[in-house]
């Protein structure tokens, strides 16, 4: 086991070296930061000041281990777009971006799972087949396109939601929330939805998936032969068994969600670490996009190597692999 | 129908809690973010109106936009490069101190120092002489008669609040230290600075010391950016924005159909203008064949400023035969012709010229009034000329380095000269050779010694007619010469709730809360 | 000899009538219907220069007074602008149709590079194993540690700024590919290198080895179909993400430029018009790129549980 442990947290720390070295190749070979820093009139003189000043005479080598043990401490140095510190940035944008996904995760469960049952056991009926069909269709939307949608019908049209921004928001200690506002609930409505749109289609296949296999497992039948009241086998047995796919899947995409989150944050103006990275694209902003790649990347394998340990915790089959 | 009723009622429930909490706040939606607090970071002239409202200059522009004393109360020409400013007694910053001259000098050695992206705004200042607590005199290399304007957007900072945030010198990126005035402030102005989120929403709250009467009644200003037209729009017709200084000229049908809704319709100071490489050669290496005056003027006839005009800016344009806008000191209305569109005209040029079918970059960004489309229909009528522009459409942050750096062969411009609102900003900075603090803004690259000489003499020219007789010949000669090609003035557009009134529309496109009632 | 030559085609298509793919195909009306409508889509794409009224991508063609038309059943619009017009008055009918077949050609392009990529790696590395399949292993953690959407975004915003200004629009296109293909062939290597370290252990690919055939014709003849059902599954749904990741590009300002107009560009620019009464400039758009897509991931649904013996 603790082989298994180190050889997994060691594969981690191997991949992250790797994504900051590639952020570090963006942020030290696109876009000269001197030119993007100098005013128009500096001098040759001023600008190989600053260039010494930078650092960026030193040795490649040396630059990259600096860009490591500076991006281990959380530091990116300062955004050239905003001048203020990249982590603080991201920081502040981080709360947003969470609340969102979390939010999203949590429809997409609660809708999703549901549904996956139904087309489960209604399989081969019209209604669990046109709602399969329309989880095709789910898949198939452009995210950019349900948001514009939401935003025309129940912001523009109806009236009834904001179709941007993030409402009034309270702070709790460094972190703030939105759900402490009726405005701030409002506002996540709309987002939050658009962006679960995916993920309900994902697990509401998923759980379809699960169930239908389960449902032809032994143990299932055998309670169906002792008289188990079919409901109770459905949302009981069943359903039980598939919650351990579900989860799994849900911890792996939220890093996914939150990389979908810059689509979704750019189209109702939320002002998260998406909408912060498209601004840095759009302004050439490296050491903002470096940042938000290597937290990204970051958080992404965090959730990956905890779900591969937990499974390796519980199934030691695994953990020769 | 009881649930259909129900969510009628939520709907409500929910528009009444997007509803103002008190009358006194204006929420303000922007078609962008300011880029610092610190108005001393950026010098483009959005970020500094808004700044307007935390930070005051020495002298500021009234609503005819004519210079009004503001932090001083008299000035006088001491000696042709020495002017004395008398100081207002009893000024408060927000944190309570008094403003006295010891503030105005740190402020000018802030500004002018060689690291602040601000210098460009003051090309004379010398040096600054503190007399007593209120009076200053200010250095200029040579005649200068334009301090006044200059000094409108240089804002006072607090001497002593500089010195312990440890932000004397302005803020450089390079060094790798936050600056501690990009994300404070403390001025003099009629609001102070509650919080700011960048990109998200800053708000401005009511300084009750301010040394002027106040003749606005708001509380409280939350200003947040709404980059998207269409949300802005909406959010605008909801009822969750007051205010926006860019209503989007495709909209306004709605926004006029709309009961709740007023707007603001008038002509920017800014004229759009095209500018062409006069290096020897274009960035594809090809020779520039618009060196040649026909060439450019074959660019500028093919060009249908009336079907822009009514098409893509909606009839809301004016279309303009010089580079200034009427209101600006150096225009002269017979200058101000617009040239007939004559594409047969133009292919004859080309022929004579020799540059048919040349192909060329054309480097268009996205910060003004409809530019993208702008762009592409000029690009699509030089086309049917026989031109072959490749288009190259980019926002302003990766345009500018290329621009700056010579690296364009056509470009659009937008100068409203301000914020020193006379015909001289042009000349000198756009228009001039590239050299010392002349022609900072020639992304061109041409040097026209007839031009040359008539900037430079009015530079030093203290007699304003005289001064602006200069001006206006200079302003002849780069039509005669093509130089430049302008376009049109652009349309301003604010819309505000039928809520807020004596929201005086201002030419100069800067929104002056402190004027509004609501 | 043409006889001779005719006959193994008829066959193959005989065989394909009788097989259990094309019983399940026609037993399902929604993959029917995804066929067709692709089908048409896709011919219609393809053959648009001598469909449509104009070339959208000729600037000279374009007249400004021609601008926002709207469809022809509209007491205003205007013959041959079925659609209507956009802001530039290119004709909306013409801008979707070259526009689906950027999307086509872009999402076909990626999946193609992915797919060749992936296969070729995946068996490399699932046949020899050791370092090669170590090194690809550890490469498609690297690439799967950051999302597709970023990787893509990243890539473009990065070859934009770039490329020389000639290229970047011409090279647009290829840029897109290469951003999704990036980190697209991953998934194709992992599966073919699963199946790979499968195959290669069972008798016959040992049987073969000791009659020395040479490895590449292992791999290639032997191994390789083995992998096809899994791969045209995967192939199949990620032609359909393909083209969502290059609309998705353009409608975020990184994908495909103002005169090549892609779907997700369409939309981009129609989106600023949403209150101005221009509907048309982004409904068409919108509804061509839904069907598109839709269409390509009912029949990847399709083809899936179709292929899957478990489900059967």
């Amino acid at each position: 086991m603790i082989v298994f442990l180190i050889k997994r947290i060691g594969n981690a720390i191997l991949v992250m070296l790797t994504v900051a070295f590639l952020a570090f190749l963006i942020f030290r070979f696109l876009g000269d930061p001197v030119e993007m820093m100098m005013n128009e009139s500096a001098t040759q003189v001023e600008r190989d000041e600053l260039r010494a000043r930078l650092g960026l005479n030193d040795s490649f080598l040396v630059q990259y281990g600096r860009f490591v043990v500076n991006a281990a401490q959380g530091e990116f140095g300062l955004s050239w777009r905003n001048q203020q510190a990249v982590t603080t940035l991201i920081a502040e944008r981080f709360p947003a971006t969470f609340e969102l996904v979390l939010i999203a995760t949590f429809i997409s469960l609660v809708i999703g799972i549901p549904l996956g049952v139904f087309t489960a056991i209604g399989r081969g009926r019209w209604w669990a087949e046109s709602l399969q069909f329309t989880s095709v269709v789910g898949v198939s939307l452009p995210s950019f396109l349900v948001g514009i949608l939401l935003i025309l019908t129940f912001s523009v049209s109806l009236g009834w939601l904001p179709g941007y921004g993030r409402g009034e928001v309270v702070p709790l200690g460094w972190w703030t929330t939105g759900l402490l506002t009726s405005s701030g609930r409002a506002a996540v409505v709309l987002p939050a939805l658009s962006l679960s749109l995916f993920q309900i289609t994902l697990v509401m296949r998923l759980v379809r998936a699960e169930m239908l296999e389960t449902l032809r497992a032994d143990f299932i039948k055998f309670a169906r032969a002792r008289g188990v009241p079919r409901r109770s086998l459905w949302f009981r047995h069943a359903l039980k068994n598939c919650l351990m796919p579900v989860i799994t899947l849900t911890a792996m995409q939220i890093g996914n969600l939150i990389a979908f989150a810059l689509v979704t944050e750019t189209v109702f103006q939320w002002p998260g670490m998406g909408m912060l990275f498209m601004q840095a694209v759009t302004f050439v902003d490296i050491p903002v996009m470096a940042a938000y790649l290597c937290i990204v990347s970051f958080i992404f394998v965090v959730l990956n190597t905890v779900v591969d340990i937990a499974y390796a915790v519980i199934d030691p089959r695994l953990r020769k692999s | 129908m009881s649930r259909i009723s129900r969510i009628l009622l939520a709907g409500v429930t929910l528009l009444a809690v997007a509803a103002p909490a008190a009358a006194e706040t204006f929420r303000w939606g922007a078609s962008r973010d300011i880029g610092s607090l610190d108005p001393y970071s950026y010098g483009d002239s959005f970020t500094l109106g808004v700044l307007n409202h935390i930070y005051e200059g020495l002298v500021r522009y009234d609503r005819d936009l004519k210079i009004e004393s503001a932090l001083a109360t008299s000035w006088e020409i001491v000696s042709p490069t020495t002017w004395r400013f008398k100081l207002r007694e009893g000024v408060k910053f927000h944190n309570g101190a008094d403003f006295t001259a010891e503030d105005v000098q740190a402020s000018l050695k802030r500004a002018a120092d060689p690291k602040s992206p601000l210098k460009g705004n003051i090309p004379a200042y010398k040096g600054s002489r503190v007399i007593d607590d209120h009076t200053i005199e200010i250095d200029v290399t040579e005649n200068y008669p334009l301090l006044l304007n200059d000094l409108t957007t240089i804002y006072i900072f607090d001497a002593g609040w500089l010195k312990d945030n440890n932000a004397e010198a302005p803020t450089d990126v390079g060094a790798g230290v936050e600056g501690y005035a990009t994300y404070n402030a403390n001025g003099t102005g009629p609001f102070k600075v509650e919080s700011r989120q960048p990109d998200a929403k800053s708000v401005f709250v009511k300084f009750d010391g301010w040394w002027d009467k106040p003749v606005h009644n708001l509380d409280r200003i939350e200003f947040s950016p709404v980059a998207s037209d269409a949300t802005r729009v909406a959010a605008l017709l909801a009822g969750d924005i007051d205010f926006t200084d860019k209503a989007p000229v495709q909209d306004i049908p709605r926004l006029e159909a709309s009961p709740n809704v007023k707007l603001l319709e008038g002509t920017d100071l800014r004229t759009v203008m095209l500018g062409f490489s006069q290096r020897d050669q274009l960035i594809s290496g090809a020779p520039n064949p618009m060196k040649d005056l026909r060439v450019r003027q074959a660019l500028q006839i093919s060009i249908d400023l009336d079907l822009i005009q009514k098409r893509v800016m909606r009839g809301k344009s004016r279309n303009a035969g010089t580079l200034v806008a009427p209101p600006i000191p150096g225009y002269d209305a017979a200058l101000d012709t617009p040239v007939k569109a004559d594409p047969e005209k133009a292919k004859a040029l080309l022929k004579e010229a020799g540059a048919e079918g040349f192909e060329f970059d054309f480097n268009c960004s996205d910060t003004l009034v409809n530019e993208e489309q702008i762009c592409q229909a000029i690009a699509s009528m030089w086309s049917r000329i026989g031109l072959k522009p490749k288009l190259d459409q980019g926002p302003r942050a990766v345009q500018t380095p290329k621009r700056s750096g010579g690296k364009v062969d056509v470009y659009t411009l937008g100068w409203a000269t301000l914020p020193m609102l006379d015909g001289y900003s042009l000349t000198s900075q756009v228009l001039h050779t590239k050299e010392g603090t002349f022609g900072i803004f020639n992304w061109g690259g041409w040097s026209d010694k007839e031009f040359d000489k008539l900037t430079e003499a009015s530079s030093t020219e203290l007699d304003r007619t005289k001064r602006l007789a200069l001006v206006t010949e200079s302003l002849k000669v780069a039509r005669d010469h093509a130089l430049m090609i302008p376009l049109h003035q652009q349309p301003l557009t604010w819309a505000t709730t039928d809520k807020v009134a004596d929201l005086p529309l201002m030419p100069d496109n800067l929104p002056r809360l402190w004027l509004v009632k609501k | 000899m043409t006889a001779i030559a005719a006959k193994p085609r008829a066959s193959r298509l005989a065989r394909l009538r009788n097989s259990d793919l094309w019983w399940s195909f026609k037993r399902h009306p929604s993959a029917v219907i995804a066929a067709i409508v692709l089908a048409v889509l896709v011919l219609s794409a393809l053959f648009a220069p001598f469909i449509v009224p104009q070339n959208p991508y000729d600037l000279a063609a374009l007249e400004l007074l021609n601008a926002e038309i709207p469809p022809i059943w509209h007491p205003d619009g205007q013959w041959p602008f079925l659609l209507g017009t956009d802001l530039q008055g290119r004709d909306m009918l013409s801008a979707i149709l070259y526009g689906s077949r950027a999307s086509l050609i872009i999402g076909a392009a990626s999946v193609a590079v992915s797919l060749t990529v992936g296969a070729t790696l995946g068996l490399v590395a699932g046949y020899y194993g050791k370092w090669a399949d170590g090194l690809l292993m550890r490469v498609g953690d690297v690439l799967l540690s950051m999302p597709t959407m970023l990787i893509a975004i990243l890539v473009s915003a990065i070859a934009r700024s770039l490329l020389p200004p000639g290229l970047r629009e011409a090279g647009a296109s290829a840029v897109i590919v290469l951003a999704i293909s990036l980190s697209g062939w991953v998934q194709y290597a992992r599966t073919v290198r699963a199946l790979t370290m499968v195959e290669r252990d069972k008798e016959y690919v040992q049987a073969a080895r000791l009659i020395r055939v040479p490895a590449r014709r292992i791999m290639l003849r032997h191994i390789l179909p083995n992998t096809t059902t899994p791969l045209l599954v995967t192939a199949t749904l990620n032609f359909g993400l393909g083209i969502l990741i290059e609309a998705t590009l353009s409608f975020l300002g990184v994908g495909m430029p103002l005169e090549q107009p892609s779907l997700g560009t369409l939309i981009r620019i129609g989106n600023q018009y949403l209150f101005s009464g221009l509907w048309w400039i982004v409904l068409f758009p919108a509804l061509q790129l839904c069907l598109l897509v839709v269409s390509i991931n009912v029949l990847g649904d399709w083809l899936r549980d179709a292929l899957n013996p478990k489900l059967r």
